[in-house]
């Protein structure tokens, strides 16, 4: 098991790596790609409804989706629960998730660096770039302040979103 | 995991193991009986098929620490540190006389307490030499 990381601050922006790109699909069957949220600020947020830390955060992310939603902001959680949207969906409509929800599999958590801890919570700019990175339980005044600082920054560049490992490899 | 010791029996005797089990410091397993719904249990189960000259398998766990977590207003109900599961056995009325290897899985799910891992389940093997 991999020791829980500190919470981190913000990244200089020449040192922040393009977010990969997925395609997963959500409780409706909709395929969603991270490349759809082009030019927002985005939580990407990789959880389970078995994970108590968790349970945690997801309210501070509705929080999140509510107020800051209209200016270019969204977030998108990514389920790892194995058992799939028989307990996600659920569990969704309990807690009143407000945000789009995918379900993840492994070669999108490993493109995210394995994510095996959970909750794991990247920060991505307007940009497309990883800002931040959170692995467990965050500070939700690192996530809130994190947020509004990327939403004051306009996107540096117009068309340069997400790199897509799969396309860049020849593979479909 | 640790080891399991082998066990001896003749047929139809009634056998018992110990299988020591080892936490990590700084993390915890889901006792047998979470605190909550939510939770995955620490479970030990035995397929008849990969049970060799052993039947029954029934599963004594510890008794569970209460623990609390920053994740959660309440204390968890959890191992941590050191301990045994005990699976009761018998020893088939029909089994031939020899050494043998009984397997089963055993499935838990850790988490520290800021983050949590996703379920495992890793084989279990008890050696065995019916007499």
């Amino acid at each position: 098991m991999s020791p829980v990381k500190a919470a981190s601050e913000l990244k200089p922006e020449n040192e922040r790596h393009v977010a990969p790109d997925f395609a997963l699909k959500d409780s409706d069957g909709k395929v969603v790609h991270l490349s759809d949220y082009k030019g927002k600020v985005v939580v990407l947020d990789f959880w389970a409804t078995w994970c108590g830390p968790c349970r945690i955060e997801i309210p501070w992310f509705t929080d999140l989706q509510r107020n800051q939603k209209d200016k270019g902001f969204e977030v998108l959680g990514v389920s790892m629960d194995d058992e799939g949207w028989e307990v996600v969906k659920p569990f969704l409509s309990e807690v009143g998730v407000n945000y789009r929800v995918v379900m993840g599999n492994d070669s999108t958590a490993q493109a995210y660096g394995g994510v095996d801890a959970l909750p794991t919570t990247f920060l991505i700019d307007r940009d497309g770039k990883i800002a931040a990175v959170h692995v467990g339980l965050a500070n939700k005044k690192d996530i809130v302040d994190g947020v509004e600082k990327l939403l004051q920054t306009a996107p540096k560049v117009a068309d340069n979103r997400v790199a897509d490992p799969a396309s860049s490899s020849g593979a479909k | 995991m640790g080891e399991v010791q082998k066990v001896a029996g003749k047929r139809g005797a009634a056998v018992q193991v110990k299988i020591p089990l080892a936490v990590d410091p700084g993390y915890h397993v889901n006792s047998d009986k979470p605190s909550l719904d939510y939770l995955i249990p620490l479970k030990l189960t035995w397929d008849k098929a990969t049970m060799g000259a052993l039947e029954g398998g029934g599963v004594v766990y510890p008794k569970a620490t209460q623990e609390k977590y920053d994740f959660e207003e309440k204390p968890l109900s959890v191992f941590t540190g050191n301990f045994d599961l005990t699976a009761s056995f018998k020893v088939a009325a029909n089994a031939p006389a020899g050494p043998g290897i009984a397997s089963g899985k055993l499935k838990y799910q850790a988490c520290s307490n800021k983050a949590c891992y996703p379920p495992k389940t890793v084989d279990v093997s008890i050696p065995y030499q019916v007499q």
